[in-house]
């Protein structure tokens, strides 16, 4: 065995290849992840052309009052977290009733096949859903546009809609990553001792009884995690969807914060103004994450943190 | 918790299978819910493979049939014009061929950068372990965000360069932590402890035998981040200006989307009409062509999936 005191340099030492094998990832994560931490101070700067990302004169909370009083503010937020909020709340509910529905599959074959038609959206890229959506949605022709008006949901344009932006991101959100997400519930469940289910069955438990107290109670674990990591992203709704979905008549609705900060700072090179909305809305996110954390530590006593 | 553990020990020993159990007590409210049950289920399947469909059949099918709705459940006015048109298009060929590159560079440098660090995270005598784990995690919470991350990037010179997209993107924390836990969990010490008396160091140890047992999990990571290069199209948008370097993404982006003419000539957005429909059969053509190697393995590798992710679910 090791002799115990080699202090650091000395395990340094003893271990160099264990070191050796995790440095490329080290230097990889300081420079690409922990780099433009480092260039966050620009939030408070002016930032100056001429002298690079850290030279320029402070100038204190100037870009964040500027982003509070702009009329924007209240429409930014109001849209990020109304289309976050609905696709947290849809987008967790749906794959723990997903799970606890194959749960209930006793073929394994038919299960197998469930679940790997429910996995198959998930890996399809956004560009490809969004334009599909699109084709769906196209006023008058599109084939969900007929199938809904069958239904008795009409609209115009759908994607034109400001009203129905939401809504439409959503539901498809759900409808890619509702088998994804599942898996996870799935795992949780399936480690679940069937005596259990024996011995509830002869309590007298019925089907619907048995997912009511013991399937439930099963993944409420995994559920509370999840449910903290997904608050951690409240404000942080995915650029890329939102972004394609936009267009010139929906924008009242779709405009959030991340797609704001690409316009402004990468297309009009507000790069200070841009810094400090990024900034503000990751200190949202780390306040929702750590709010979520609390909450579930005192209700179910479990957390990440 | 603890009163149905008393149950369990009472029931303990009725060996009974479980189906066959089942059966026996089946109440009227089962019928029902298990009716309810397949209902439910047949209403997942179709509502999540309907639309896939869809496009295969619209794809090979007169347009004008699609959108009088005359079309859906098999194709209708059987056409490969739409094919035809995307395997003349020179933007396809460029976009699709780029994302090969850059998707099998990427995930050779992923995969050379994360295993080993996830191997060594994995080992208990490795003293800095808890801190290197610390300070990659703490990349999951945190970033600089947009800004900050473009300008690191053009001092690098990374700006309109395609090793943009297989760098910065070498490690993902979460891929990293899946393969870290798999070797904690999979790789039997002893394998460590019969390697340390034949003498063989961490490198060919890992090399030799800890990599030939773990081909599931690259497989899964290796997949993980192949699936993200290809469907990257963040990186395009911001780091590219360059025509010839646009990812496949980048190009379905301007074919799909801003609905760019076409080497038919059909694309303008304007005149609806006969253009307007050939350009849609071109649209749904482009879908199965860009998704269509996903679709052509993904049954393969499905199976690793589950493994996948419970592995990183137990220590995530």
């Amino acid at each position: 065995m090791a002799p115990r005191k080699l202090g650091f340099i000395g395990t340094v030492k003893r271990y160099w290849q264990l070191w050796a094998m995790a440095l490329p990832a080290i230097v990889f994560v300081a420079i690409f992840n922990y780099g433009p931490m480092y260039g966050i101070q620009l939030a408070f700067r002016e930032f100056d052309f001429t002298k690079g990302l850290t030279g320029g004169e402070w100038v204190g909370l100037k870009y964040f009052k500027q982003f509070f009083d702009s009329p924007l503010f209240g429409t930014l937020m109001a849209n990020t977290v109304r289309i976050s909020l609905w696709t947290l709340v849809m987008g967790f509910i749906f794959p723990i009733i997903l799970a606890l529905l194959i749960n209930q599959i006793r073929s394994s074959k038919v299960k197998g096949f469930v679940q790997t038609i429910t996995y198959l959206p998930h890996f399809i890229s956004t560009v490809v859903i969004v334009s599909m959506i699109n084709l769906f949605l196209k006023p008058d022709a599109g084939v969900l546009t007929r199938v809904l008006g069958v239904i008795g949901i009409q609209s115009d344009n759908f994607m034109g809609d400001p009203n129905l932006f939401t809504p439409i991101y959503w539901i498809t959100e759900v409808w890619q990553h509702v088998g994804w997400n599942s898996i996870i519930y799935l795992a949780a469940l399936s480690s679940v001792d069937t005596a259990l289910y024996e011995a509830a069955k002869i309590d007298g438990a019925g089907r619907l009884q048995l997912i009511r107290y013991v399937d439930l109670p099963a993944i409420m674990p995994t559920c509370g995690v999840l449910l903290i990591l997904n608050m951690g992203n409240v404000l942080n709704v995915g650029f890329e969807k939102v972004f394609l979905m936009q267009n010139t008549l929906n924008l009242d609705a779709s405009e959030v914060i991340s797609t704001y900060t690409y316009k402004i700072g990468i297309l009009q090179s507000q790069f200070s103004y841009s810094t400090a909305i990024g900034l503000f809305n990751m200190l949202i996110n780390f306040a929702f994450l750590v709010i979520a954390n609390q909450i579930s530590r005192k209700v179910s006593n479990s957390g990440i943190f | 918790m603890g009163s149905a553990n008393g149950k369990i020990q009472a029931s303990g020993s009725a060996n009974i299978p479980e189906n066959k159990h089942r059966r026996e007590q089946r109440t009227p409210t089962d019928w029902v819910v298990d009716i309810v049950i397949w209902l439910l289920v047949a209403f997942v399947i179709v509502a999540i493979m309907y639309p896939l469909w869809f496009v295969i059949i619209a794809s090979v099918s007169n347009q004008t049939l699609v959108n009088n709705g005359q079309v859906f459940i098999v194709p209708k006015g059987f056409s490969w014009y739409g094919y035809e048109q995307i395997f003349a298009d020179d933007r396809i060929w460029n976009g699709y061929m780029n994302t090969i590159v850059y998707s099998l560079v990427g995930t050779l440098i992923n995969l050379v950068v994360t295993l080993p660090a996830a191997f060594a995270l994995s080992r208990h005598e490795f003293h800095g372990r808890r801190l290197v784990m610390l300070f990659f995690t703490i990349t999951m919470f945190v970033n600089g965000g947009l800004i900050p991350t473009y300008l690191l990037y053009k001092q690098l010179g990374l700006i309109d360069n395609w090793l943009v997209f297989v760098i910065p993107s070498a490690v993902n924390v979460y891929n990293l932590i899946i393969a870290r836990s798999f070797f904690e969990t999979s790789i039997p010490e002893e394998l460590h402890d019969a390697a340390q008396i034949d003498g063989l160091g961490y490198f060919r140890y890992f090399l030799k035998i800890v990599l030939p047992l773990s081909s599931a999990i690259v497989a899964v990571i290796g997949l993980y981040y192949l699936v993200q290069h290809w469907n990257d199209f963040f990186t395009g948008l911001i780091y590219i200006n360059t025509y010839d370097k646009q990812p496949l993404q980048m190009v379905l982006r301007d074919i799909l989307l801003a609905n760019s003419a076409f080497a038919g000539g059909s694309g303008s957005t304007a005149g609806a009409g006969y253009g307007q429909e050939l350009a849609d059969q071109i649209k749904y053509g482009v879908i199965i062509a860009s998704t269509l190697p996903l679709l052509v393995i993904y049954p393969f590798i499905q199976k690793y999936f589950n493994k996948g992710v419970m592995i990183g679910a137990i220590k995530g």
